[in-house]
């Protein structure tokens, strides 16, 4: 099609379905140029899965958006990215492509899959349709033709009947499904390597292991190279062959899967690896924590008391409400922390909001502090408000931007009454910067000055102003990177030991919430499967919904990660 | 941990100073190229327009209704001469002062109808937006309503209410500035309440209601102080409109007598029978007036409304891959109990990394 830029014989290299060499990629900021990747090596083979990982910021997904010529206009890029195709017979390197030469390339040679499948498929299009776009934009394909080949390729990724299907629009397809089409777009022309762009990020557990097994299937079956782009060492343990860690631009370490999870070589790759959550880490603490507390604990007036607690979203216009939570009964003791799991959707964070007063109850009885939150007013909620304190999920977004660290940190006791303003409660918020392990001077900054960690760290500074008796943490640590996450639960941790707060601990990830609970709750579409230790519910859960979700869950260790798929497959052979 | 505060990373980043964070200047200073070049030629414009207002009494050779000075009458329709720099119009007036004298009405106008419609649009914007309910959608139609009509007739119809159509300066300018008020409410009320809607979904609204804070103190503190942010745009936009609204209403005959204060769209009026018998300068200097004002400020509102989207705006290209690579959170060793000395990013560049790497754990 294209003429090749350079030909190597085979023998030059070995048979190489993209070779990076020396790369580097700058982008033009309101901040002058920043560097985003610098001297990036790396070399993938055909039918072989190089996993790239690395945290935030590191260049992971510039590095694999350069293989695809997808680099935006404030780039600028150096070095070599030469992409063979399937057959190996051309090569081009893409980096000094044109335009119209890049669009021959995409498609034939690499294709991607992206982070987000709704938003990477056109509502107003069929699947079917779009599958065959790829096909038009590389030839002359009739429409029959088309469909044909879609349908093929929708079988083939494992769509339940996909002549049907291959006429349906994009939001009648569940997440997973939406995955499975986007990667059957990115095969439809059989290219020779897939870029995929943190694949199942956005996808629930039991979904991720699913979509992992597809892609491994892919590898296999269509003998196609996969750049997979993750932060997950689950996941990088699960499918990949070889992987490079990359940090700060570079490539710190690349080696086979298991070599470099048995015997990792760089310092980085080693405290990397060794902030991984994993199940069972934390069984002693937590079994320390429960000899230590006092007889008629078990019978002390819970901070928090569900019976039979439902929430029901209203319906617009007649149409009935959705309801997010149904029928739980929980339980949280003065000084406990419970960590409440489930997949997105399954009401966890609407329990949590409900707790704080932000959501209202709308049936059964859900007692926090002794107030009735069914059927509350707000005045009687006044009293209750400075008892909670609540992290929110998401740094970026949690802080006023205008207002400084201080300011922030100081409005719960000013509001309350416990300071006149925010001068005279610049002494306690000192106390509190310093309890989350923060400079004193930081009060001064803007929340944007901030990194994710930090702002987490103020968050709980926030939380923890008025001395509450509860917290509420709502996936306090799912936006940060690992090695992030590792440091703030263990902060987390320790002051919880230290101010003895009780604590409702949600999150989507079991090893995070196994590190820090004294019970588990698992939550599966608004109902409370399980309930109990994280020994029982982790070492040997009852509910099949558990088992699936603990199975699902990839662990970080390739050998260990290759007994658990033979698990997951049993037990998904059992339903 | 003392060690680790000392070192250069805690001290706290230097804050640009207040002038260079203000509206306008700090798009002056982040702009580069083209877009520089538009938004300074709307500054130049709109700075003239604003001088000439101000310093009208010194810069007009006459008064905006003399007829006559010391030699005598001017005369109708004279053209441009040494005496009348511009000619004359039909009525006998001197061109050149009255459009300069015009920039002073037209800026008067913009002044008292932006004051008079950004309080109650911001106000009603607020609280429609923050309480949502019944008085949301009663003020979302009832602004929809505003907007369905042409702005014109509402102006007319406002003119004629306020003043029956005729009367001197301040009753002429109130006139034309309270009916564009009536247009503007809608569109300050639109624009803040959408904001105040996107604000009232962030986290940190919720974490103040968490701690319990008064409706009152959340509007204020919060919300109010995040939702100005595209209100400079708005206000460029609609001095443009104001202009031409004025303007519109003197063309009409709604305007400003004559002997009251000079207008451009009133001598635009007058001037219709000159420009078929020959008679260029009397309907030309005011028109062209009314465009560079309009055009001077639209340049700045549109430069602004690009500047502000990361998106459209332009940053000097590197032909050389330069720039150093950013720091990110695991740089150091962790300090055991100390404090977190490897986390920092600086400010702006942070956020423009996240967006690179596009990566949302949410």
């Amino acid at each position: 099609m294209t003429a090749p830029t350079s030909t190597r014989t085979a023998a030059d290299a070995g048979a190489v379905a993209v070779r990076i060499r020396d790369l580097a990629v700058s982008f033009a900021t309101d901040a002058g140029a920043v560097r985003a990747v610098d001297g990036v090596d790396l070399t993938v083979r055909p039918g072989e899965v190089l996993a790239v990982v690395g945290e935030s910021g590191s260049g992971k997904t510039v590095t694999a958006k350069t293989i695809l010529g997808l680099l935006p206009e404030n780039a600028t890029a150096r070095g070599a990215v030469v992409l063979a195709n399937k057959a190996g017979t051309a090569e081009h390197d893409v980096v000094s492509l044109s335009a119209s030469q890049l669009r021959r390339v995409r498609g034939t040679d690499v294709a991607m899959v992206f982070q987000e499948p709704s938003a990477a498929l056109n509502p107003v299009y069929t699947v079917g349709w779009q599958i065959a776009e790829g096909l038009r934009a590389h030839g002359k394909v009739s429409k029959a033709e088309g469909r044909r080949r879609a349908i093929e390729i929708l079988g083939r990724v494992g769509i339940p009947d996909p002549d049907e299907r291959v006429d349906h629009y994009p939001h009648q397809f569940s997440g997973g499904q939406k995955q499975r089409i986007i990667i059957a777009m990115a095969l439809v022309l059989d290219p020779g390597l897939i870029v995929a762009d943190e694949p199942t990020t956005a996808l629930d557990v039991t979904v991720q292991a699913e979509i992992l097994d597809l892609l491994r299937r892919v590898r296999d079956e269509f003998g196609t190279a996969i750049v997979l782009i993750t932060h997950n060492m689950g996941v990088v343990a699960d499918l990949a062959d070889t992987v490079a860690v990359m940090y700060q631009g570079k490539v710190v370490e690349q080696a086979p899967v298991g070599e470099l999870f048995a015997a990792p070589q760089d310092d980085y790759t080693r405290r990397l690896l060794g902030s991984v959550p994993r199940i069972g880490e934390a069984r002693a603490r937590t079994a320390e924590r429960a000899a230590a507390r006092p007889a008629g604990w078990a019978e002390a007036e819970p901070v928090v008391a569900a019976r039979g607690l439902e929430i029901t979203y209203p319906g617009r216009f007649r149409t009935p409400g959705f309801r997010a939570v149904q029928g739980v009964d929980l339980t949280i003791r003065p000084g406990e922390v419970l960590g409440l799991v489930g997949e997105s959707g399954s009401g966890k964070s609407t329990i949590g909001r409900a707790i704080a007063g932000l959501t209202k109850v709308t049936g059964g009885s859900l007692q926090v502090l002794g107030t009735e939150m069914h059927g509350v007013r707000p005045r009687e909620l006044r009293p209750v408000r400075p008892r909670i304190g609540f992290v929110f999920q998401d740094p970026a977004s949690s802080f006023n931007p205008l207002l400084t660290i201080a300011d922030c940190v100081a409005e719960p006791l000013v509001v309350h009454g416990r300071a006149r303003d925010v001068g005279a409660a610049r002494a306690r918020v000192d106390e509190l910067l310093e309890a989350v392990q923060l400079p004193r001077a930081y009060g001064d900054r803007f929340p944007h000055e901030l990194s994710g960690g930090q702002r987490q760290r103020v968050s709980l500074a926030r939380a923890l102003a008025l001395d509450p008796e509860l917290l509420v943490a709502d996936e306090p640590t799912s936006a940060l990177d690992v090695s992030v996450q590792a440091r703030v639960l263990d902060l987390f941790a320790e002051l919880q030991a230290e101010l003895g707060f009780a604590c409702l601990f949600i999150s989507h990830d079991l090893a995070v919430v196994d590190l820090l609970a004294d019970r588990i709750a698992v939550l599966y579409r608004g109902r409370l499967v399980e309930e109990g230790t994280g020994e029982q519910v982790l070492g040997s859960p009852s509910d099949p919904y558990t088992q699936r979700l603990l199975a699902s869950l990839p662990v970080p260790d390739p050998v260990a990660q290759a007994a658990r798929r033979v698990e997951l497959e049993r037990l998904r052979a059992l339903d | 941990m003392s060690s680790a505060v000392s070192a250069p990373k805690a001290s706290a980043p230097r804050r640009p100073s207040l002038w260079s964070r203000l509206p306008v200047v700090r798009q002056l200073r982040q702009s580069v190229g083209l877009q520089r070049g538009m938004l300074v030629a709307g500054l130049v414009v709109t700075a003239a327009f604003v001088l000439t207002a101000v310093f009208a009494p010194l810069l007009a050779p006459y008064g905006y209704s003399q007829l006559r000075d010391l030699d005598g009458a001017f005369g109708a329709q004279q053209s441009p001469s040494a005496d009348h720099l511009l000619g004359t119009t039909v009525g006998g007036y001197d061109v050149l002062s009255r459009v300069i004298w015009g920039s002073q009405t037209a800026a008067l106008v913009i002044v008292v109808a932006i004051v008079a419609s950004i309080f109650l649009g911001i106000l009603i914007g607020l609280v429609s937006g923050y309480f949502g309910g019944w008085i949301d959608r009663v003020l979302v139609v009832v602004c929809d309503a505003i907007y369905s009509f042409p702005s014109l007739l509402l102006a007319i119809l406002a003119a004629i209410v306020i003043s029956g159509g005729q009367s001197d300066l301040w009753g002429g300018i109130l006139a034309a500035a309270l009916s564009i008020t009536v247009v503007f409410i809608p569109q300050y009320f639109r624009v803040v309440r959408s904001e105040v809607v996107r604000i009232k979904g962030e986290a940190f609204i919720d974490s103040a209601r968490v701690i319990g804070t008064p409706h009152l103190r959340i509007m204020v503190r919060h919300v109010l102080r995040n939702s100005t942010r595209t209100l400079p745009l708005i206000v460029t936009l609609n001095a443009s409109e104001a202009v031409l609204t004025l303007a519109g209403l003197g063309f009409l005959g709604f305007g400003i007598e004559p002997t009251a204060a000079a207008e451009w769209g009133y001598d635009l009026n007058k001037a219709i029978a000159d420009v078929s018998s020959g008679i260029w300068w009397t309907a030309l200097f005011p028109g062209l007036a009314i465009v560079l004002s309009v055009l001077g400020i639209t340049l700045v509102g549109e430069s602004l409304n690009d500047l502000a989207d990361p998106r459209l705006r332009s940053r000097r290209l590197s032909k050389q891959v330069a720039g150093r690579v950013e720091q990110t959170s695991v740089a150091a060793p962790t300090v055991p109990g100390g404090v977190v000395t490897d986390e920092l990013t600086l400010p702006g560049e942070a956020s423009q990394l996240d967006t690179l790497e596009g990566e949302d754990r949410s």
